[in-house]
């Protein structure tokens, strides 16, 4: 896999991150080292292998809540940069 | 040219279950912001979701009443995106392995829509714009309130089938108690996927995707005028751009919604918090021995073995609030056609002129039923029948009581009725003159004064014996 | 008496308190001491609750001198790994995105321990969200190695290892992804365990990568982690992903011996890379296994050379969208000049994550975008079936893995830091036991030539933390590299 100036931007798109000049220079050659060795996994036959992604065969685990219940809201706001009126106050969402 | 309107639906319904999907808190409409929130539904971090039971058994009951494949062994999935009204930035979903799968809802002219999958997911919280200060408010008591999404195949053609449709699916979820899909309150919405092609084409043309569409005549709308904005592109050599619009409900006008300046890439994988669900042939036939008698059934079976008329059954059979009210009633009345008579006509009418809706009616099968029992029973008449009952629309009395409280019972003193009349004939020679000299129809109107005179209150086949008994 | 507390290990200071030889004020006191006094020097700690701790102490004296509490564990301080939430407790992640995050829940385990008697005097600095393996990624700075403070001391759990080489802790909680727990022990030359998956619950724990993440001990010694591991396992309602399994009884490891027990070194982790000191030492504790009745045998696992790339895939992934979360709306650092909701999230998250986060961050969104999921993601998945399978097939031959922790010893502080890649190789040996869901130990066994310590671990079935720890016990009572303590200044 080759990293190129675009993937990057795109990767930083998809996270909502922004690279200073510095980090973006290594960056790159970093990425590339890193894809590259991973590509190694290319190699491994995983033919007919079925995907695992529990370690273990557990199924079904549900909760048990007799009452509903919630949390405080100070508590849900405490850590809040920005809170109004019981709300977590953000930059408006429309334009 | 001829064109054709290929429409798929993904209708989303919050789930009537008493707490959310992976945590504690309570799904109740309203209440101040963010007070049905914890840790949990909140994205803290270090918090994990635990999956309700609840929520597993609805979905598999919404997908047996809709002829769905339930898939033994499904899983989450997390959906990635950012907003502010999702607070871990991921949707907790199913994409690869949802709990059910092709089914379909047969319309009434014998047209299947096929349902591609239903699954089950997290509602996102709400956000309230505060156009004084600039910035927008967030309110997570939506926040994990357990969803299905129920995605049906590009089937339909029409808005009437986009309506009838979505009337059947709502009348399943209800009758199964798995939402109580107000779409008022956002617990029924439905979101539009469109295309139009020249009649008879092979493949699809591109479609939009409309959101925002919360009530069944918006939706209405929306698929009309999208329809014709596609249809004037294509004819003006414009190409349809696939993209999500905004429907404005109160301009009547779909807007493209502004492309994010970042990328969007929902980057689903297996939710690793949640383990799979395995659904034992034990555990699905106790769900099917739990689910009710559906609309279509309850239809045929009013109509076959009620013998009610089919229009009356399909308006009632359409809500499962009207089915309750009128089954309660008929058990109350003993009589299926009366207590079908009245829902149809009465209830109808109080409904109109006071814009309720059936949820949200308070009247009780025990009440109308009493009503017309007593109707029967000729111990009040049918004009104060109908008094009582409007009274029990509007104040919800108990109509035993409010009859009698109010001395609105049939008078059965004979004695007291034959001295009204008697009175009504003394004070109207003229029309006892016409009736001796031959008139019949004279009589007629010797009934209505002397019915007026008793105030309603005694029955009219006395009042004409009476009368017949002075005059003849 | 208490000048000396902050040396001993956990058993022994409950026992004292037992004996009422010294108060728990007095042992919360003398850690908070060594910590406000060494930690000039190592860096080890990101906050200490000194105030809170000792409240705590009294309350928990009360119930000691009551009777109403019985734990092996009562009136002991603990020291926390910064990822694990502690209610009212600052939880940093050593990250500047949540550096004035106060939690208003505990996490499981923390719950657990307390209820226990066992007393929380400080949050330990770690590599930023687990990411890295030396502590140098932390917002805090790194902590030194007690034994050498040019060098590093591990990661990503470096604070809590070297609190305990340094005596500035008694027992401490870390955690373990691809090695978190086991390398930084083997580079202080302390103990620890990495439970099996499912057996610590793991709410509470701040996610790195969900389906690898496990707590486990940091100790002086194998029973000081038998004992914290029999407190903070089992099944919690509040993880789905924790598991009902039989009671883990701590001292049961205590006893039992070597004879007749299988091990086996996977070739692979002997080969081309691991540095000849530490495989010196690994080869002669398989002789002290040996001598003690064990046979010890070398197999072939060539899924070894898969390990590196199938932990990264997974971790970064599930990274990228664990740590989607900081955005500064609802906690943690919010940029002061964002001007709309675009800029909060990309200023907050840029100013606030450090670079080895970003790049896992990058290289998670890369492995799951729309194009590469079936190359990579599902790939890895496959092959973390043949990982686990690999171990499962070894087990039918062997009781129980050896081998190194780590290629090397501790390296130089700097050292990795510029290369990213030569610092994922150095978990070669680690991540596969996270892949597999599998426990593993890891003990002090030896010195490379400069004094530096080496660690061996033992990896064993899954549920199998009493047959690990028992064996690891055996080898810590007939040898003296756990004794060890670093020369200091």
């Amino acid at each position: 896999m080759q990293i190129t100036s675009e993937l990057i931007s795109y990767l930083e798109s998809l996270g909502r991150i922004r690279l200073t000049e510095e980090e973006r220079k290594n960056s790159e050659k970093d990425l590339q080292d890193i894809l590259s060795y991973i590509d190694t996994l290319n190699e491994l036959d995983t033919e007919g292998v079925e995907p695992l992604s529990h370690s273990f065969p557990v199924t079904n685990v549900f909760s048990t809540v007799e009452e509903p219940f919630s949390m405080d809201r100070d508590l849900i706001l405490e850590n809040a940069p920005e809170s109004e009126n019981g709300c977590f106050r953000v930059p408006k969402t429309v334009e | 040219m001829d064109f054709e309107t290929v429409i798929g639906l993904e209708v989303h319904t919050e789930l009537a279950t008493d707490h959310k999907i992976f945590c504690g808190c309570s799904t109740k409409f309203g209440g101040e912001p963010n007070t049905h929130v914890c840790e949990i539904c909140s994205g803290m971090p270090g918090t994990l979701p635990v999956l309700n039971k609840q929520v597993v058994e609805f979905a598999m009951r919404a997908g047996l009443a809709t002829n769905c494949t339930i898939t033994r062994y499904n899983k989450f999935d997390r959906k990635n995106y950012f907003y502010p009204d999702l607070p871990k930035a991921y949707q907790i979903s199913q994409l690869y392995l949802p709990i059910c799968q092709n089914g379909y809802i047969e319309l009434d002219s014998g047209k299947k829509i096929r349902i591609k999958e239903i699954h089950m997911e997290e509602d996102a919280g709400k956000l309230i714009h505060d156009e004084w200060e600039g910035c927008t408010l967030v309110d997570y008591n939506r926040c994990g309130v357990p969803l299905l999404e129920i995605v049906s195949e590009p089937d339909l053609s029409s808005a009437e089938e986009v309506q009838e449709y979505l009337e059947k699916l709502r009348a399943i979820l209800q009758y199964t108690k798995v939402s109580d899909c107000k779409m008022q309150e956002g617990s029924l919405r439905a979101d539009v996927n469109l295309s139009v092609r020249e009649r008879g084409a092979k493949e699809y043309g591109v479609r939009t995707e409309m959101k925002n569409l919360n009530s069944f005549k918006a939706i209405t709308r929306a698929i009309e005028s999208e329809r014709e904005r596609q249809i004037d592109a294509i004819e003006s050599g414009e190409k349809i751009v696939q993209e999500t619009r905004r429907w404005d409900d109160s301009k009547g006008i779909s807007y493209a919604m502004r492309s994010k300046e970042d990328a969007q890439d929902y980057k689903y994988f297996p939710e690793p918090d949640i383990p799979p669900i395995e659904i034992s042939d034990k555990w699905l036939s106790s769900i099917e021995k739990t689910m009710p008698e559906l609309p279509d059934a309850k239809k045929a079976r009013y109509i076959n073995e009620l013998g009610l008329p089919e229009y009356d059954t399909g308006i009632i059979t359409g809500s499962i609030y009207l089915v309750d009210l009128f089954e309660e009633t008929a058990e109350v009345c003993g009589s299926p056609t009366e207590a079908a008579k009245w829902i149809m006509g009465d209830l109808m009418k109080l409904l109109n002129e006071s814009g309720t809706l059936p949820e949200d009616m308070k009247v009780s099968g025990k009440a109308l039923g009493t009503i017309i029992k007593m109707l029967a029973e000729q111990k009040i008449s049918r004009a104060t029948a109908r008094k009582v009952f409007e009274k029990v629309f509007t104040d919800n009395v108990d109509p035993e009581s409010y009859v009698k409280e109010n001395n609105l019972g049939v008078m059965t003193d004979t004695g007291a009725i034959r001295s009204v009349i008697e009175k009504v004939v003394s004070e109207n020679t003229k029309s006892v003159e016409e009736y001796k000299s031959g008139k019949e129809k004279a009589i007629q109107y010797l009934i209505g004064q002397s019915m007026r005179a008793l105030r309603g209150q005694a029955p009219a086949a006395e009042v004409t014996k009476i009368l017949h008994e002075i005059l003849d | 008496m208490s000048a000396k507390i902050n040396t001993l290990g956990a058993l022994e200071t409950a026992e004292l308190i037992r004996k009422r030889e010294i108060s728990v004020k007095e042992a919360v006191s003398a850690v908070i001491a060594a910590a406000e006094e060494k930690d000039k020097e190592y860096n080890c700690y990101t906050t200490l609750c000194p105030e809170k701790a000792l409240e705590k102490a009294e309350k928990v004296q009360a119930l000691i001198d009551s009777g109403d509490i019985d734990s092996p564990l009562a009136g002991v301080p603990v020291s926390v790994k910064d990822n694990i939430c502690t209610k009212g407790i600052r939880t940093t992640c050593s990250s500047k995105i949540l550096g004035n995050f106060v939690p208003v829940y505990n996490a499981t385990v923390v719950d657990k321990m307390e209820k226990a008697g066992m007393i929380t005097v400080g949050k330990l600095n770690m590599d930023e969200f687990a990411m890295g393996s030396t502590t140098e990624t932390s917002y805090f700075g790194a902590t030194k190695n007690p034994w050498d403070t040019s060098k590093v001391p591990g990661g990503s759990s470096g604070g809590a290892a070297a609190c305990i080489a340094a005596d500035e802790a008694i027992i401490a909680l870390g955690s373990d992804t691809g090695g978190s727990i086991r390398q930084p022990c083997s580079f202080c030359g302390v103990t620890g365990l990495k439970p099996t998956y499912g057996t610590v619950s793991r709410y509470g724990l701040v996610a790195y990568a969900s389906s690898l993440d496990q707590i486990g001990p940091v100790g002086k010694n194998v029973a000081d982690c038998a004992a914290v591991y029999s407190i903070i396992s089992g099944k919690d309602e509040k993880d789905g992903t924790s598991m009902n399994f039989a009671p883990f009884e701590y001292t049961a490891v205590l006893n039992g011996d070597m004879k007749g027990k299988k091990i086996g070194i996977p070739a692979d982790y002997l080969g081309e890379g691991l540095a000849p000191d530490v495989k010196e030492a690994v080869m002669n504790a398989a002789k002290v296994f040996e001598n003690m009745g064990a046979e010890v045998e070398i197999f072939p696992m060539p899924i070894s050379k898969y390990a590196i790339p199938t932990y990264y895939i997974i971790a970064c992934a599930e990274a990228c969208s664990n740590l989607s979360r900081y955005d500064g709306i609802k906690y943690g650092y919010a940029s002061p000049d964002a001007e709309n909701l675009r800029e909060l999230y990309i200023k907050s998250r840029s100013e606030g994550f450090g670079m080895e986060v970003k790049r896992r961050i990058m290289l998670g969104n890369f492995v799951l975008s729309s194009g590469y999921y079936d190359a990579y993601y599902k790939k890895a998945l496959k092959a973390k079936k043949l990982v686990q399978k690999a171990f499962f097939d070894a087990f039918e031959k062997y009781d129980m893995i050896l081998g190194p922790v780590a290629p090397t010893t501790a390296l130089k502080l700097g050292e990795s830091l510029s290369d990213p890649l030569k610092m994922y190789l150095g978990d070669i040996y680690t991540v596969m036991v996270n892949i597999a869901g599998l426990p593993s130990a890891a003990v002090p066994c030896g010195f490379d030539s400069e004094g530096m310590p080496v660690g061996m671990q033992l990896i064993g079935k899954p549920f199998g933390e009493t047959e690990i720890l028992r064996a690891a016990h055996c080898f810590e009572s007939a040898t003296d590299f756990s004794a060890k303590r670093p020369q200091m200044a």
